[in-house]
C-alpha cells in the first residue's frame, strides 16, 4: 500500500499496456500448469491415497517428493515468470 | 507441561524484544509524515521486501503450527506448508498483474476504482477487518502457548496479553515503516535459524529412546496389577492399585492404578502386543472438574509437591534393521529411516462427563511409513474412507489455502511497497524462494519433534521450541524469542490493514467522514488499538486449537469473501457492483457461520459435542468459495446495466 489514499507514492512508471497484457497472459499460462500439478496431487490423495505410500527414490515416499516437487515448481515458475517478464529490449525507430 | 524458566532464556528474549521495540521507536521518530505511517514511503529494496513478505507470510502458524502439527501427526502439516506456498502462484500469477493494470493497490481500491459505490466499500471493509481478526486469533494463541513455558507463567491468557500489548504499542507508535523492518529481521531469523535446527536435527540422528518403564508386557492382567501394586514392576511411578473408571467412559481400555500413599494416578491402556501376553502402555490423563480445577494424572497440575505435570513425549520405538543409533544423517537418509521405523505417536480421548472434562492422552506405536503419508490427521482421516463425502474436509481445505494467500488483505498491501513492477516482481520472488525453503524445512524440524522425546502431549504449538530445547538451550532462547517477533510482526502487519480498513474504507468512503492527514493517523492508531484488543480476548477464548488450524480458516474466509470478486473484477466485465456486494457478503457470512457451526469449534471452543455439530464437515471452503462465485454470476447478470440510449 503506497500512501494513504492508497495510490502510489512515487510517479507511477508508465506502462505500456501490450507488455502489461503480455505479462498476464504468461502469467496465466505458468499458472495453469501450477494447476494441473496441485490438482493432481490434492485429486490423488483424496481418491487414490495409497499411491503416495510408494517410494520411487532414496527410500522417500511420493507423498513427500510430490510435496518438494510442488515446493521448488513454485520457485522455478516464478524464476521463469520474472525472466520471461523482463523489459525487452527499446528497438530504435526506423 | 510446566517449565522451569531459565534466566539465559530470558536474557535472549528481552534482548530480541528490546531490539525491535527499539527499532520500532526509533523508525517512529523519522516518521514524520502520513504517507510515512501508511506505507513505508514506497521505496523499499527489492531484496528487503522479499525477505519483509517472508516474514509477514510465516506466522506464528507456519513456525509453531505447521511443525506441531507434523510432530504430532506427521505428514498432514506438511499439506498445509504446500497449500501456503501454493498460493503464492495464485498471488503471482493470476491477481497480482491485472491488479497493477487497474493501478490500484487494494482490493478495496480496485472495487472502488471500478464502481464508486460505498454499499461495495462496507462489504470489502468489513471482510478484510473480519479475515485480519480471523487471522489475528492464532498468532495471539501462539503468543500465549510461547509465553507460558519460556517465562513459566502458569496461565496462557498471560502471555496473549503482553503480546496483544507490545504489539499495538509498535503499531500506534510507528505504523508500517518499522513493520516492514520488524518483518525483514524476523524473516532472515526465522529461516536462518530454521536452518540451524534442521542441521542439528539432522546432526543427531535418530535414537531409538522411547522410555521402557512406560510400556509393559505380562503374562496376563492378573499378573500386570498383581506386579504393579507390590511396587515390584519397573514401571513409573508405582506402586498403584487398581480403582474403578468411572461410569462415563464405557467400555474404553483403560487401567486407571492409584499410589495410595500420593494420590497420584497413573493409566494404563490395554493395547495389542506378542500372542498371549497382555501388553499395557502408560498415559497420561488431565481432567478438568466442573468447579475449573485442573487435575494432571491424578494430582493438581503443577511441580510442587503433591502435584504433578505432564512428562514429555516424542519417542521412536524402533529403528530399521534392529538399530538403536542411527548416527548423522543427511535430509533424504533421514526421511527414509523413519520410513522404515516406528514411532509413539499420541492421540486424545476426550470424555464429557457432568462431574467434568477428561482428555487421555494415550500412545500408540505407529509405523514411520503410516506416519509419511498424509491422512492421520483426525480431519483428514476421511480421504481413506470409501464415501465422497469423508474426503470432502481434505479437498475443502487445499482449496481454500490455494486461493486464500492471494485473497488475505495484509498480504497484497505489502507486494507494493516497492518502487515499480520490476522490484515487486523481484521482491515476489526471494519471498517465495525463502518461504519455499522455510516449508522445506518444517518438514524436518516437526518430524525432528516426533523424535525428540521433548515435546508437550497436551499442547502440540510448543513443539518447535521444545525441540530446539532439547537441542540447545541457546537455540531455545533464540528460536522463543524468534517465534515471539515472528508473532509481533504478523500482528502488526494484520493490525495495520484493519486499522487501514477502519480509516480509509470506513470512515472516509463509507461515512464520508472529513479529516485531515493528522486525524486520520489518529483514528488509524485508535483503531488499532481496538482491533488490538479484540484480538486479545478471541487468543483466550480459542486456546485450545492448534494455530495453524485456525489460519487455515482464516484463509477459508479470505477465499469465500474475496477470492470469487477479485478474480471476476479483473477477468469478466459483466461484474456488476451489486455482483461482487453481494459476493463479499455471502461469502463472509457463509464460511464465518460455517466455522462457527463446524464440528471442530463446538468441540473446541464451545465445549460440546463435536457430532452435535450442524455442518457435514469442518472446512467450509469447497462450498462456499463456489458460492461466492455462483452468487457474484447470479447478481450481476440480474443487474446489468441497461443500455444507454444513443445520444
Amino acid at each position: 500500500m503506497a500512501g494513504f489514499d492508497h495510490g502510489p507514492a512515487v510517479a507511477k512508471e508508465v506502462e505500456d499496456p501490450i507488455e502489461t497484457a503480455r505479462r498476464a497472459k504468461i502469467g496465466l499460462v505458468l499458472f495453469a500448469v501450477y494447476l494441473t500439478f496441485y490438482a493432481s496431487f490434492m485429486l490423488v490423495n483424496a481418491f487414490a491415497p495409497s499411491w503416495m505410500e510408494a517410494t520411487p527414490a532414496a527410500g522417500v515416499n511420493l507423498a513427500i517428493w510430490w510435496g518438494f516437487g510442488l515446493i521448488a515448481a513454485a520457485m522455478v515458475l516464478a524464476l521463469i515468470y520474472a525472466w520471461l517478464c523482463r523489459t525487452p529490449e527499446k528497438k530504435p525507430h526506423a | 507441561m510446566i517449565h522451569d524458566p531459565s534466566t539465559s532464556v530470558i536474557i535472549i528474549f528481552s534482548l530480541f524484544v528490546a531490539l525491535t521495540l527499539g527499532l520500532s521507536f526509533y523508525m517512529a521518530s523519522k516518521t514524520k509524515s502520513a504517507q510515512g505511517y501508511f506505507a513505508a514511503g514506497g521505496g523499499i529494496h527489492w531484496f528487503v521486501n522479499g525477505i519483509a513478505f517472508a516474514g509477514d507470510y510465516l506466522s506464528a502458524a507456519s513456525f509453531l503450527g505447521i511443525c506441531g502439527m507434523i510432530a504430532s501427526y506427521g505428514y498432514d502439516g506438511f499439506l498445509y506448508s504446500i497449500g501456503y506456498l501454493a498460493g503464492w502462484i495464485v498471488a503471482l500469477f493470476v491477481i497480482a498483474e491485472p491488479l497493477k493494470r487497474l493501478g490500484k493497490y487494494t482490493f478495496a481500491d480496485a472495487l472502488d476504482a471500478k464502481f464508486q459505490s460505498r454499499g461495495l466499500k462496507l462489504a470489502a471493509a468489513v471482510s478484510t477487518l473480519a479475515v485480519s481478526i480471523f487471522y489475528l486469533i492464532p498468532q495471539m494463541v501462539g503468543a500465549g502457548s510461547l509465553i507460558k513455558p519460556l517465562l513459566g507463567v502458569p496461565h496462557h491468557y498471560i502471555g496473549v496479553i503482553m503480546v496483544g500489548t507490545v504489539v499495538t504499542l509498535i503499531v500506534v507508535s510507528a505504523g508500517m515503516v518499522s513493520t516492514t523492518y520488524v518483518q525483514f529481521l524476523k524473516g532472515s531469523l526465522l529461516v536462518f535459524f530454521s536452518a540451524i535446527l534442521t542441521v542439528m536435527i539432522l546432526n543427531r540422528g535418530l535414537d531409538v529412546n522411547a522410555p521402557a518403564n512406560r510400556e509393559m508386557t505380562a503374562d496376563s492382567r492378573e499378573a500386570f496389577l498383581t506386579a504393579h501394586a507390590a511396587g515390584s514392576t519397573a514401571a513409573t511411578p508405582g506402586p498403584g492399585v487398581l480403582v474403578p473408571n468411572p461410569a462415563s467412559w464405557g467400555e474404553r481400555p483403560y487401567l486407571q492404578l492409584k499410589d495410595e500413599a500420593t494420590g497420584r494416578i497413573s493409566i494404563w491402556r490395554e493395547t495389542k502386543g506378542t500372542e498371549g501376553k497382555f501388553h499395557v502402555m502408560e498415559c497420561q490423563i488431565l481432567v478438568i472438574t466442573a468447579d475449573g480445577k485442573k487435575l494432571v494424572n491424578g494430582l493438581p497440575h503443577g511441580k510442587g509437591e503433591g502435584e504433578a505435570d505432564f512428562w514429555p513425549v516424542g519417542h521412536v520405538a524402533q529403528l530399521p534393521g534392529e538399530e538403536t543409533k542411527s548416527g548423522e544423517l543427511g535430509p533424504l537418509g533421514f526421511l527414509s529411516t523413519l520410513q522404515g521405523s516406528e514411532m509413539i505417536t499420541w492421540n486424545k480421548d476426550l470424555i464429557r462427563a457432568p462431574e467434568g472434562i477428561t482428555t487421555i492422552f494415550y500412545p500408540a506405536h505407529t509405523k514411520g511409513s503410516d506416519l509419511l503419508r498424509p491422512g492421520n490427521l483426525p480431519a483428514f482421516k476421511g480421504i481413506r474412507s470409501e464415501k465422497f463425502l469423508d474426503k470432502l474436509n481434505f479437498l475443502s481445505l487445499m482449496l481454500a489455502l490455494f486461493g486464500g494467500t492471494a485473497s488475505l488483505p495484509h498480504i497484497l498491501i505489502r507486494y507494493y511497497t516497492v518502487k515499480d513492477q520490476a522490484a515487486a516482481r523481484k521482491s515476489t520472488i526471494v519471498g517465495i524462494g525463502s518461504i519455499g525453503f522455510f516449508y522445506v524445512l518444517t518438514l524436518f524440524m516437526g518430524l525432528g519433534a516426533m523424535t525428540s522425546g521433548a515435546i508437550d502431549v497436551s499442547d502440540s504449538n510448543m513443539s518447535a521450541p521444545l525441540l530446539a530445547k532439547s537441542l540447545n538451550q541457546w537455540l531455545f532462547a533464540a528460536i522463543s524469542a524468534i517465534a515471539f517477533t515472528t508473532v509481533l510482526g504478523t500482528v502488526s502487519g494484520l493490525i495495520m490493514a484493519a486499522s487501514g480498513a477502519v480509516v480509509h474504507d470506513l470512515a472516509v468512503g463509507v461515512l464520508r467522514i472529513e479529516m485531515n492527514d493528522h486525524a486520520k493517523v489518529r483514528l488509524a492508531k485508535f483503531a488499532a488499538a481496538g482491533v488490538g484488543v479484540i484480538a486479545i480476548v478471541l487468543g483466550i477464548l480459542f486456546e485450545k486449537m492448534n494455530v495453524n488450524y485456525l489460519v487455515g480458516w482464516a484463509f477459508s474466509v479470505a477465499a469465500s469473501a474475496n477470492l470469487p470478486s477479485l478474480v471476476m473484477l479483473l477477468f469478466w466485465k459483466g461484474t456488476t457492483k451489486q455482483g461482487i456486494t453481494a459476493a463479499v457478503t455471502v461469502g463472509m457470512v457463509s464460511s464465518l457461520a460455517w466455522i462457527l457451526l463446524s464440528g471442530d469449534t463446538y468441540r473446541d471452543v464451545y465445549n460440546l459435542p463435536e457430532a452435535s455439530a450442524i455442518v457435514p464437515f469442518s472446512q467450509p471452503g469447497i462450498v462456499t468459495i463456489p458460492l461466492g462465485f455462483l452468487v457474484l454470476v447470479v447478481v450481476s447478470l440480474l443487474t446489468q446495466p441497461k443500455e444507454s440510449p444513443a445520444t
